[in-house]
């Protein structure tokens, strides 16, 4: 199915089962503990053998030689596997880095060799016992020192530009210069990258954690060396992604070679102090905001330039992107530079590009709105547009972005904010409100399903959609359920299975919106092949109630399927709407937070986000991913920094207990409102996406709540006490 | 390091092996370290979610893996192997800890409950229950820990047992916010629940207490 001209009336619309706050259909299998995660397929598989990864002791150079003699002698130790014995291998197409290196070694902790054995103690015993040579080579480690120099982004990541920003900057009567710096950060999601990998002959299944099926499934193959076909990915429960598990990691690579090498299957999860050297992050930025305005605060000019690093062939962190679209302003100027920088590997993290360029932009714009003297809610409003601002043609399928401000002002109560800093005191605390603007824009991804009808009249989806915690289960039942005119305890959702049709997978918030329009597709095909079956008109049987009627007939659902199971199998497709208009999704983040008046003990106190995201399909899953969001948000303001060693090149902070992410104690209670709104530009379910909004502008409305308390302006995060002490007012 | 006589060891002859070791710590790797031992084997028996249960591990084993790799429990999940995000938390004699930094050995006798033994979907616990009617989970891999950590901090606050934020150590305690916030902080959920697991132990509770806003 091909969605080309805007959705109009359809079966979602009745909302009998869509846009339920329905609890999750996996909630009982993942609060017992049921709900088995890669490493844990005890069902699947028997004999299976543990590895255990050694990871690369320098940053850059390469391996002289390396003694296995001694791990391989180890109790229980079955194989081995360097790139000495791997034999050839490839690199995945989203991959930037080797994931087996040697003898060049790309960067801190690249996975040298693994070790299977038949216990994981004796695995990783055998593992320290490898003698690894190494030929340290000189690495650029240093984002600040790298930037000068360093070459625009390329291609994929043109500079724009639109009127002449260098004048009308010049000629502004008001003028904002800034540089803001964002730090590297980890996803950390609780479950660490595993895999169960098995061989059958020349056929290979890995259970493991991956946000991305099909992408991942080519990946693997193409590593290998072996055909797409000889590969299934099975991956059901991801115990969460943020990013770091759309693309394949070492643990699947090596579960491979190792069963492979062992004559076994083989099992390994990256030990969690390998991971934040061993994966992705999201890579630090140094973001120049420059924005020209007049007296009462219309903005002339604006532009954001933003450096970032990554390995050779790696690209940049896109932390200009939601400028060229967020603000109206006639002379416009955005440019990324990217340097070689030889850590680990960056690459998408939530909200990747507008997650850390709103840390900076909406910062810049309460410093803005400051320096005229207005309200920072009132110069977003006064500087909005409906139209995309480099392309005033392209109007924005919806933006709610004002509503989303006012709603939120008045709920937080805002107007008691003080917009002088560092005059309300409770006790010993200095207290202060903040907002910033979310943004972030909508996705649509071809998205496939299989929907059968069985005899039972129960309805089964099987696509190869994944579910990080999203809700993707629980959404794409309530969408057959809606489709199929049946309760939504009649559906079976069989998600994360190569051997299922393509979905959209979980990423760039595109998943909700795009795999459950798949599923309608699908719903679609299957309504056709049901009625027909019962001889009624499939352009205007109606579906409900477990029933299909038509005027006065009404036969049970169940009954085409009598004879046999009925399937039906299609993808949702898009045409060019997302060209001629603009789809984003929008909201307003609200924080007020205590900073202790002695000590710069920084607490959040309350949070709101008001969000404008297109039909809802689930507002109680889709809350939970804005407070989520909320949460990161939080902890990019306030902790989270993977500290770079700039001698040797490494993450110094590469565990739990270093890389600090909030707890439950750093957290209040978090509000959410979605604006009601559908977008029938997006999809037929006319929704788009909130896992990523939520994240965008949380860090600057914290860092601006934390400057309306103190009166103390930060643009390093995270926003730690030390960065505050030295200019904090002297309060009695 | 040591032979297998270590098992009949006493806690006295423990600690002087333990002076003895760190004496020689500096000294030579000896001709042994070449070729490594053969695992140690013990045996252990103790009640899982009241089941006898007995096992010969390898002593390195932890408690953690002992559950999920041995036992097939897994429920009970590794998310960092080193005590510091709360995914392995299970109860042990009534008190919760980190399986993954208690070896299995350590365990002789002793009544460990998992998030199995709490319930199971068809019958689930009260926490269970209200942590999916308020969303306290998403990706659900902490939610074990969370669950088995909120069951032992209720019990810890009825028992009187204060925590840092305690503010009056003289009243009975109360079931806040703020408590069980501080309670339960050992326990990182990376995908943000927070909100909704303070709702759904409160909830369990019998509702939160008002307490002092940070």
């Amino acid at each position: 199915m091909k969605f080309d001209t805007p959705a109009t009336t359809n079966p979602i619309d009745q909302l009998k089962v869509v846009g339920k706050p329905t609890d999750r259909i996996d909630g009982p299998l993942k609060t017992t503990g049921m709900a088995p995660y890669a490493y844990e397929r005890h069902d699947a598989l028997e004999n299976v053998a543990y590895g255990y990864v050694l990871g690369s002791a320098i940053a850059k150079g390469s391996i002289k030689a390396t003694d296995v003699s001694r791990a391989k002698a180890a109790p229980g130790v079955l194989t081995v596997v360097t790139a000495q014995t791997a034999g050839k291998l490839g690199k995945g197409d989203f991959n930037t880095a080797k994931l087996l290196g040697g003898p060049d070694i790309q960067h801190y902790h690249q996975a040298v060799a693994v070790v299977v054995a038949e216990t994981f103690e004796q695995a990783r015993a055998a593992a320290a016992l490898i003698k690894v040579d190494y030929e340290r080579a000189k690495g650029t480690f240093d984002l600040a020192s790298a930037k000068d120099g360093a070459p625009p982004a390329g291609k994929d990541n043109p500079d724009t530009a639109v009127g002449d920003f260098d004048k009308a900057f010049a000629d502004a009567p008001v003028k904002l210069d800034e540089t803001y710096l964002t730090p590297d950060h980890a996803h950390a999601m609780m479950e660490p990258h595993a895999t169960i990998a098995a061989w059958k002959g020349d056929k290979l299944t890995v259970w493991t954690a991956n946000q991305m099926v099909a992408w991942s499934r080519g990946d693997v193959a193409k590593t290998l060396g072996i055909p797409k076909d000889n590969v299934r990915l099975v991956s059901p429960y991801i115990g969460g992604g943020f990013g770091g598990k759309l693309f394949i990691r070492a643990d699947v690579i090596l579960a491979a070679l190792g069963a492979k090498a062992a004559g076994r299957p083989v099992k390994i999860a990256l030990q969690r102090p390998l991971m934040f050297n061993n994966t992705t992050h999201r890579p630090a930025t140094i973001q120049r905001i420059r924005i020209g305005a007049t007296q009462d605060g219309k903005i002339t000019a604006i532009g954001h330039e933003s450096w970032s690093g990554d390995l050779p062939g790696g690209g940049p962190e896109t932390a200009t992107q939601q400028t060229r679209l967020l603000y109206a302003g006639a002379n416009r100027m955005m440019k990324m530079k990217l340097a070689v920088l030889d850590l680990p590997e960056g690459n998408a993290m939530r909200a990747p590009g507008e997650a850390p360029g709103l840390m900076a932009l909406e910062v810049a714009i309460d410093e803005l709105a400051e320096k005229l003297g207005v309200d920072p809610i009132e110069l977003r409003v006064l500087n909005d547009t409906q139209v995309d601002p480099e392309k005033p043609g392209r109007p924005f399928s919806q933006r709610k972005l004002i509503e989303c401000l006012r709603t939120g002002a008045d709920k937080f109560g805002w107007a008691k904010r003080s917009a002088r800093p560092g005059q309300v005191r409770a006790g010993r605390w200095l207290v202060g409100m903040g907002v910033a603007a979310a943004f972030r824009n909508n996705l649509v991804m071809k998205s496939a399903a299989r929907v059968r009808l069985e005899k039972t009249g129960r309805i089964v989806v099987e696509t190869d959609m994944t579910d990080i915690g999203t809700g993707s289960y629980t959404i794409i039942a309530q969408t057959a359920a809606e489709m199929m005119g049946v309760p939504l305890h009649q559906v079976t959702v069989k998600l994360g299975d190569s051997s299922f049709p393509v979905s959209a997978g979980s990423g760039g918030q595109w998943g909700a919106n795009s795999s459950t329009a798949g599923v309608y597709a699908a719903c679609v095909k299957l309504r056709e092949a049901v009625a027909t079956k019962l001889g009624l008109d499939p352009a205007i049987a109606e579906f409900s109630d477990g029933r299909v009627k038509l005027g006065n007939q009404s036969l049970p659902l169940a009954q085409a399927a009598a004879d046999a199971p009925i399937v039906a199998e299609d993808a949702m497709e898009y045409g060019d709407l997302t060209k001629t208009h603009q789809q984003s999704t929008f909201g307003g983040h609200f924080v007020e937070v205590g900073v202790d008046a002695a000590t710069c003990e920084i607490r959040i106190r309350r949070m709101l986000a008001v969000c404008a995201a297109g039909r809802i399909l689930n507002p109680k899953a889709a809350r939970s991913q804005v407070i989520g969001a909320m949460t990161m948000g939080a902890g990019a303001a306030l902790m989270e920094e993977l500290v770079v060693d700039k001698r040797i090149g490494f993450f110094v902070n590469h565990d739990l207990a270093g890389y600090e992410v909030p707890v439950h104690a750093d957290i209040p209670h978090q509000e959410v409102i979605f604006l009601d709104e559908t977008d029938p530009m997006s999809s037929p379910m006319k929704a788009k996406g909130v896992g990523e909004l939520g994240i965008c502008g949380v860090g600057a409305a914290v860092a601006n709540a934390i400057y309306n308390a103190t009166g103390v302006r930060v643009r390093e995060y995270p926003v730690t006490l030390d960065k505050l002490l030295k200019d904090m007012p002297v309060v009695a | 390091m040591a032979d297998t006589e270590d098992l009949s060891l006493s806690r006295r002859d423990l600690m002087a092996a333990g002076a003895a070791s760190a004496a020689i710590a500096g000294a030579p790797a000896t001709a042994s370290a070449a070729t490594p031992d053969a695992p140690h084997l013990a045996q252990v028996t103790f009640k899982v979610n009241g089941q006898k249960r007995s096992l010969t591990l390898d002593t390195r084993t932890t408690l953690l893996d002992a559950l999920r790799e041995h036992l097939r429990l897994t429920g009970t999940k590794k998310g960092c192997d080193h005590g510091q995000c709360g995914a392995c938390t299970v109860i042990v004699d009534g008190r919760r800890i980190n399986s993954c930094l208690s070896l299995a050995v350590m365990h002789e006798g002793d009544e460990i409950t998992t998030i199995e033994g709490l319930g199971a979907p068809d019958k689930l616990h009260p926490l269970q229950a209200a942590f999916i009617k308020h969303d306290g989970y998403q990706c659900g891999y902490c939610t074990p820990g969370q669950i088995c950590s909120a069951k032992a901090v209720l019990d810890e606050i009825k028992a009187g047992v204060p925590s840092h934020v305690t503010a009056d150590l003289t009243d009975a305690l109360k079931v806040t916010a703020e408590e069980l916030r501080e309670r339960m902080s050992g326990n990182i959920c990376r995908c943000g629940a927070y909100s909704n697991i303070v709702e759904a132990i409160g909830e369990v509770a019998g509702g939160l207490s008002k307490g002092e806003m940070a």
